[in-house]
């Protein structure tokens, strides 16, 4: 009997909610990064570091509320992204706890406590969108608030001081400095979504066909011409070729997969490079940037640019196969920025090729578990939320990672999860909170159709 | 939309991709030259991350290592008395690098040569601490102690040898420099570094003068042309008169070649000639036998030629391109011959070995940390000047010089010693202070255990005070005392 009732409702199948999977690995993303405490203790002080306990107790608090939190608000969830992240996470904060160790960087204010109290604040985000984000479909609503948010956002850097080359921070008295482009990284892509969602089908087929490409209508172009307009800004004001790059990425990707038209592809990138190659014939930022890219070793000692680089790929080539082991390394001589942008040098010197792999591997595996999401959901709008937030963080960590490797000119961004930066934090665990709930409505089984009262009698052969 | 998605999935795994290989790019195929390359900081953290081997002499070190505070450079280069032996070990600096022994031994100094591979290897798996090999070498330390002081603030530069094995016994020069000030890689280091320079510091302490500075030889080359004169026949013995006519007018000009004072130079022996310093019988020879014949000669004690000991040593010039007048002007040390103090204690050398003239050197073996010998250096013979015959007519002349010539202050109670003074103008029309001169050699019954050049370009002193008997040759017959009475 149950046979039959089973044939005749799918969809009340009770779909594994794999909560259980996902403690399991939140234990292996707690103990791996204790170990990695441990072993940085040892080789430092050749004792058992005293904070280990706090440590350990700290993050497996973390991630059990986490994991509390997904279990009652996001059942069916995917169980990988919240492991991962909070692997990252642990691991990051044991990297900078043990470049916060060596004398030589003791001229910038030591960063682990900072950033255990921002992970916290960060799970707490996390929580917070779950618990208050009941169906992502609500953001919809906020379309045009949002992107009056997100412009706000990325314009207010430009008032405030520039640190370091770049004029992406905001300073708040009293509590320090954010960076509001890694919040506007989330809430533009929501008002992509939604404004893709109402505009996609006008931008996939009023189009004519020009030599096997359909070209968009005037009218159309508008949008992509704004958004343009405002990432080659950004670049030229606030000089964050990073940021610029991200949003003009991820606008592409979300426009390609809006209208499933290649021609937005092309446009992209023509556009790109187009803007790029202008702003950098009169942009020195940007120049010395591409310079110090070409040949790092060249500028050696005379820009500061190309020398943190160097050092970055010596850092990289110094760690070998299999690395110093954690605490062993020179690292820290890439100086200021060792534990904010230049973290994955740390983890190459330390850790070595087979560490920045498996690093490199998380974070494809984060990525690819927010494509699945989006391939899963079930409204478009999910779909254009999920692969628009998967999207912006696989191209930032390619930028990123990519930067401090000497793949492609090094723009200031930092590590999701593994840099020290409070807005980076917070933002990351906000946005897998998202995934979070769009896959937990992607995977919820469809409620149990109302029981049919023939069901006993007859059986139903679908359509 | 979900053939877009999986075209952006594709792309962000060509995105990994690309990160992973340029990942294996940099820390595969690039790793070793980037954990090498000049830029690296951590070469020279592991260089100084254990300490450095030792320069012995005597059987003790006369360096060490200490450890450094305020710097990821553990350990940092000390000396013992530093500068006395600077002429010796050279330097090694964190921030200025080395030189002479310890840059071209520095490979086992720091245990990175390959010579050592086999006790690095053993040391990671023991855990033992890794630590550099020894450069033992062939000084004496108490004939160096004798040169050094023998100077004491006056300029000028001692190298002593044991004729017999071309072993080097001293090597000083002054005024000297502490190796260890500079040592490390901090600001005071930086300062004493600059200090040193020769912009700064006209007397250029870190110049090496026992090998690295020419000079005018004068009259102590006198005995490379008596050597020439015996080997091209052109005068049979000691105590034959030389046809030499006084005063002297050299070939192809009008000028008179001037002795020091109203010399018995006329139809003079090669004893007397010499006893008293002849420059007309000398230049006549000179000239007599031609540039050709005394540049053989010259050439033959190591002239016109770099030595490597294994420190460089700067070439000593006889000229080529010259006339006769030139030829007899040269012969008595003056125009353009210039030596290098180490070049005159290898003539001095040649003569007291019966001719044959044997390679200098200051590395007598190198150390593993567990003091096996890597490598000997063996005596080697580097050519022979003059024969056995000629070589012990030159002995009893010289001897005659220290007996009751210009070189009596060189005179050890029964001690054959055998000498020149020299006393050579340089400047302008000769107008700076003389360069004093003393060249000399010990003899025992088991033949000569030590020849010794002195050279003293004192400018403080005044002009009549300079002579080569003076000035040079106490701090002569001290170093060679010092090397006697240590063979007893």
């Amino acid at each position: 009997m149950s046979v039959v009732t089973n044939t005749t409702t799918i969809g009340a199948i009770d779909a594994p909610s794999r909560r259980n999977t996902e403690l399991l690995l939140l234990a292996f993303a707690v103990i791996i990064p204790v170990f990695a405490y441990l072993n940085v203790g040892l080789a430092l002080d050749g004792e058992v570091p005293t904070g280990m306990l706090g440590y350990g107790l700290g993050v497996a608090l973390l991630a059990g509320v986490g994991h509390l939190v997904v279990r009652k608000f996001a059942r069916y969830a995917d169980p990988l992204l919240l492991p991962l992240s909070t692997l990252l996470n642990g691991l990051g904060l044991v990297l900078i706890w043990r470049l916060d160790q060596s004398p030589r960087l003791d001229n910038i204010p030591a960063a682990a406590t900072k950033q255990l109290m921002f992970s916290a604040i960060g799970v707490a985000f996390f929580a917070a969108v779950l618990i208050l984000l009941k169906d992502h479909r609500i953001l919809q609503r906020y379309t045009y608030i949002s992107m009056a948010v997100a412009m706000f956002l990325l314009v207010l850097p430009m008032f405030f001081p520039a640190r370091f080359g770049a004029r992406i921070w905001i300073t708040i008295p009293g509590f320090g400095t954010l960076q509001p482009g890694e919040f506007a990284k989330i809430i533009i892509a929501i008002f992509f979504s939604g404004y893709l969602m109402v505009k996609r089908d006008a931008l996939a087929l009023a189009s004519r066909r020009f030599m096997g490409l359909y070209l968009p209508r005037g009218r159309d172009l508008g949008p992509i011409l704004v958004v343009w307009a405002v990432s080659i800004l950004i670049l030229v004001f606030e000089t964050d070729l990073g940021t610029s790059l991200l949003f003009f990425g991820m606008f592409v990707v979300m426009l390609y997969v809006a209208t499933e038209r290649t021609s937005w592809i092309v446009f992209g990138l023509l556009m790109s490079a187009a803007g790029a190659v202008s702003v950098a014939t009169f942009q020195p930022h940007v120049q010395q940037r591409v310079t110090a890219w070409l040949d790092p070793f060249e500028g050696y000692g005379k820009i500061a640019a190309s020398e943190q680089i160097a050092k970055s790929l010596m850092a990289f080539g110094s760690g070998g196969t299999l690395g110093t082991g954690l605490g062993q390394g020179n690292s820290d001589l890439i100086g200021f920025a060792a534990n904010s942008d230049f973290i994955l040098s740390t983890v190459g010197e330390e850790l070595g090729l087979a560490g920045v792999m498996a690093v490199l591997l998380i974070y494809g595996l984060i990525v690819e578990r927010g494509i699945r999401t989006a391939l899963a959901a079930r409204d478009p709008f999910g779909k254009l939320l999920a692969i628009g937030l998967s999207g912006a963080f696989a191209i930032q960590v390619f930028v990123v990672a990519g930067g401090v490797m000497g793949l492609i000119p090094l723009t200031g961004m930092t590590m999701p999860f593994l840099a020290a930066g409070g807005s980076s934090v917070l933002a990351n665990w906000a946005l897998i909170g998202i995934l979070i709930r769009i896959s937990d409505t992607a995977r919820r089984p469809a409620p149990a159709p109302a029981p049919s009262p023939d069901a006993e009698m007859t059986q139903v052969v679908r359509p | 939309m979900n053939k877009p998605l999986r075209r952006i999935a594709l792309f962000c795994g060509l995105l990994v991709m690309a990160l992973l290989i340029r990942d294996n790019w940099l820390q595969y195929v690039r790793a070793d030259e980037l954990n090498s390359h000049k830029y690296n900081r951590r070469v020279l953290i592991e260089r100084y991350s254990h300490q450095r081997g030792n320069i012995i002499v005597d059987g003790k070190p006369i360096t060490g290592s200490a450890r450094t505070e305020g710097t990821d450079f553990v350990y940092k280069r000390t000396y013992t008395d530093g500068p006395m032996w600077a002429p010796v070990t050279g330097y090694a600096s964190q921030a200025f690098d080395a030189n002479q022994i310890e840059k071209i031994e520095d490979g086992i100094l720091t245990g990175n040569d390959d010579k050592l591979f086999f006790d690095r290897t053993m040391s990671m798996f023991t855990g033992k601490k890794e630590k550099g090999g020894n450069v033992v070498t062939t000084l004496n330390s108490a004939a160096q102690k004798a040169a050094f002081e023998g100077l004491g603030d006056k300029k000028g530069a001692v190298a002593a040898l044991d004729p017999q094995t071309g072993k080097i016994l001293a090597l000083a020069s002054t005024p000297s420099y502490d190796p260890s000030t500079f040592a490390g890689n901090s600001k005071a280091d930086e300062k004493a570094w600059v200090a040193l320079d020769k912009k700064n510091n006209p007397d250029d302490p870190m110049l090496n003068r026992a090998l690295r500075q020419t000079y005018p030889p004068g009259s102590t080359f006198k005995v490379l042309t008596a050597a020439a004169a015996l080997e091209h026949g052109k005068v049979s013995g000691p105590d034959e008169p030389t046809d030499s006519p006084l005063p002297w007018t050299m070939p192809g000009t009008t000028q008179e070649l001037p002795n020091e004072g109203d010399l018995p130079c006329k139809n003079a022996t090669l004893r007397e000639a010499l006893r008293v310093s002849c420059n007309t019988v000398f230049g006549k020879l000179g000239a007599d036998l031609g540039k050709d014949k005394m540049l053989e000669t010259a050439k033959k004690f190591g002239f016109n030629e770099e030595q490597y000991t294994p420190v460089r040593v700067e070439k000593s010039v006889f000229p080529e391109d010259i006339n006769e007048s030139q030829t007899a002007l040269s012969s008595i040390g003056q125009f353009d011959t210039r030596a290098t103090p180490l070049q005159m204690a290898m003539i001095a050398s040649a003569v007291a070995n019966d001719g044959k003239l044997m390679k200098p050197y200051m590395v007598d073996r190198l150390e593993a940390p567990n003091l096996d010998v890597l490598e000997k250096n063996e005596p080697e013979e580097m050519s022979r000047p003059l024969s056995q015959e000629h070589a012990q007519m030159l002995q009893s002349i010289m001897e005659t010089v220290v007996d009751k010539g210009t070189g009596t202050k060189a005179k050890i109670p029964n001690v054959t010693v055998g000498g020149k003074t020299g006393t050579a103008q340089h400047g302008e029309n000769n107008d700076q202070n003389p360069y004093a001169w003393f060249i000399s050699y010990a003899k025992t019954d088991s033949g000569s255990p030590v020849a010794v050049a002195v050279v003293v370009e004192d400018g403080s002193a005044s002009r009549d005070d300079i002579s080569g008997g003076g000035l040079a040759a106490p701090i002569a017959k001290d170093v060679m005392k010092a090397v006697i009475d240590g063979k007893q």
